[in-house]
């Protein structure tokens, strides 16, 4: 990866302005990692980019209540293809997100203009 | 692989000290309490300022914590150590005088914290650093953390909220007994269930306390430890186990650094669980010391919010843990360290009073940085563990 041209984060972020998942896995060491990185922890080989399937598991989560407002949630995602990530499940009350529930990735544009998209996610139907 | 060439008796802790904790005046500094901390632990042993040739600091409030406090003091040290991992710094800055003690390349050195995070607010005294990973979901942090890990644990072992009560309880009843403890009422299960969610499952009484303060420690070799004032207490186990920054990279929510940390430090030693006398928990949260009581091997994983139920850790229970009273009840400026190595040494030496546990002679210290993040573990023995 050359630095002066692109960042770990900043390939990860054009992958998400175009609607994927991306994540960095280490034919190597035959893991998959996250957060992007310029070299695969542990062993320090090569990472290549894939997109990932969307869909995962809750691995724990909490709510945060808001003064004279709705209570939000907070939850760690295990993906499927065996990495984590700090997000929130969405469209749903912030108190029903329960561990080992299956949820599903999607885009969502950043707060301010200016900031940069985010994966959060849903509760998969049926599941 | 474990090469350990630290050796047992080169060093000793001689001196220690509170800063002024609580709420302090306007416009105190960090550095402030350091300073006070320092000169009342030099006291504690008997050493002057000027005996000083060693400086190890930490605080949130000021990166640069030992060219403040050199400059603050008039002092000519020649060895620094400004190593910065949160709460724990100062259990690591223990096995670095340790070291540095034994080399010769200091003969007395002093560590300090201090903190105005009460009268500054917290999130003034320790701003976070940009995490884009996290940002977006605005965690209450360190809490949600905390309470993530609190969340997995009762789900896969049943731990209650009751059972997290039990641990706030227990500290109260310490702090009960600690004359300069910020929290002077008692508490019950009833009123921490009761009380304001923070982030679920912890509420604001499974939290510690924003507090102000500092102290600190002092250490020097073991012969000269042999000629002060006070009992000297020694350094005979130290581990470490970081394993991880952001909560979202730690492998089990459930197991903790201490349990790379905790082995480390009794192989050291020479002890296991059962030969510790004293237990000193970094409680941030009511679900840490159930943590570290299961990754420290005093109950089986998963069985921890059972132990500590009925009154265990509690003053007349089987095991003491946290005697001051803990972060949850005594203080917590931020980086609380400190303040369970001070306890300690103090329990070490017989000067607890109502809280004193009978005969202690060996005591585990348990630091905790971060989210879970920097685990050290220190245990520390009197003279007949040397």
């Amino acid at each position: 990866m050359d630095l002066k041209q692109q960042s770990p984060l900043g390939k990860y972020l054009e992958h998400l302005k175009a609607g994927e998942f991306a994540y960095q896995y280490s034919p190597a060491d035959g893991k998959a990692f996250f957060y992007p990185r310029v070299v695969a922890p542990g062993s320090g080989a090569a990472l290549e980019w894939r997109i990932s399937r969307g869909l995962g598991t809750v691995y724990s989560t909490t709510w945060i209540p808001v003064k004279d407002g709705q209570p939000y949630n907070v939850a760690l995602v295990d993906m499927d293809e065996g990495f984590r990530l700090m997000s929130r499940v969405e469209d749903i009350d912030a108190k029903a997100v329960a561990i080992g529930m299956r949820v599903k990735f999607r885009a969502h544009a950043g707060d301010k203009p200016e900031d940069p998209p985010y994966p959060v996610f849903t509760a998969v139907e049926g599941a | 692989m474990m090469h350990n060439l630290l050796k047992r008796g080169s060093a000793a802790i001689v001196g220690v000290a509170e800063s002024d904790l609580g709420l302090v005046a306007p416009h105190t500094s960090p550095i402030d309490l350091m300073a006070q901390g320092i000169v009342r632990a030099l006291d504690d042993c008997g050493l002057e300022l000027s005996d000083v040739d060693a400086l190890f600091a930490a605080t949130s409030q000021a990166r640069f914590s030992t060219m403040m406090l050199k400059e603050y003091l008039g002092l000519n040290p020649t060895w620094n150590d400004n190593t910065q991992i949160g709460g724990s710094s100062f259990e690591a800055h223990v096995a670095h005088a340790w070291a540095a003690i034994q080399l010769g390349q200091c003969e007395v050195a002093v560590i300090a914290y201090g903190s105005t995070q009460r009268s500054v607010s917290r999130a003034a005294a320790s701003p976070r650093e940009y995490n884009y990973y996290e940002a977006p979901f605005k965690p209450f942090m360190p809490t949600s953390a905390y309470a993530m890990a609190a969340a997995r644990h009762m789900h896969q072992y049943g731990t209650t909220r009751e059972q997290l009560a039990e641990v706030a309880v227990a500290a109260r009843q310490w702090a009960l007994m600690n004359p300069v403890a910020w929290e002077k009422e008692p508490l019950t299960v009833e009123q921490v269930l009761a009380s304001r969610m923070v982030s679920h499952p912890l509420s604001v009484r499974d939290c510690c306390l924003v507090t102000d303060g500092g102290g600190a420690i002092v250490m020097t070799s073991g012969e000269r430890a042999k000629t002060l004032k006070k009992k000297p207490v020694y350094p005979i186990g130290y581990g470490e186990g970081l394993s991880h920054n952001s909560i979202a990279s730690m492998a089990d929510l459930t197991v903790t650094g201490a349990a790379v940390s905790g082995p480390r430090a009794y192989a050291m030693a020479g002890l296991g669980p059962k030969d510790i006398d004293v237990v000193e928990l970094y409680d941030a949260f009511t679900i840490t010391p159930i943590l570290f009581l299961e990754d420290l091997g005093f109950c089986p994983k998963g069985e921890g919010g059972r132990f500590v139920s009925g009154g265990r850790i509690a003053p007349g229970g089987e095991l003491p843990v946290d005697t001051n009273g803990g972060g949850l009840s005594y203080c917590h400026p931020g980086m609380y360290g400190l303040f369970i190595l001070i306890e300690a040494v103090r329990q070490l030496r017989g000067e607890c009073g109502p809280r004193q546990v009978k005969d202690a002679e060996t005591a585990i210290v348990h630091g905790n940085g971060g989210v879970l993040s920097s685990q050290i573990t220190c245990i520390l023995g009197g003279p007949s563990t040397v």
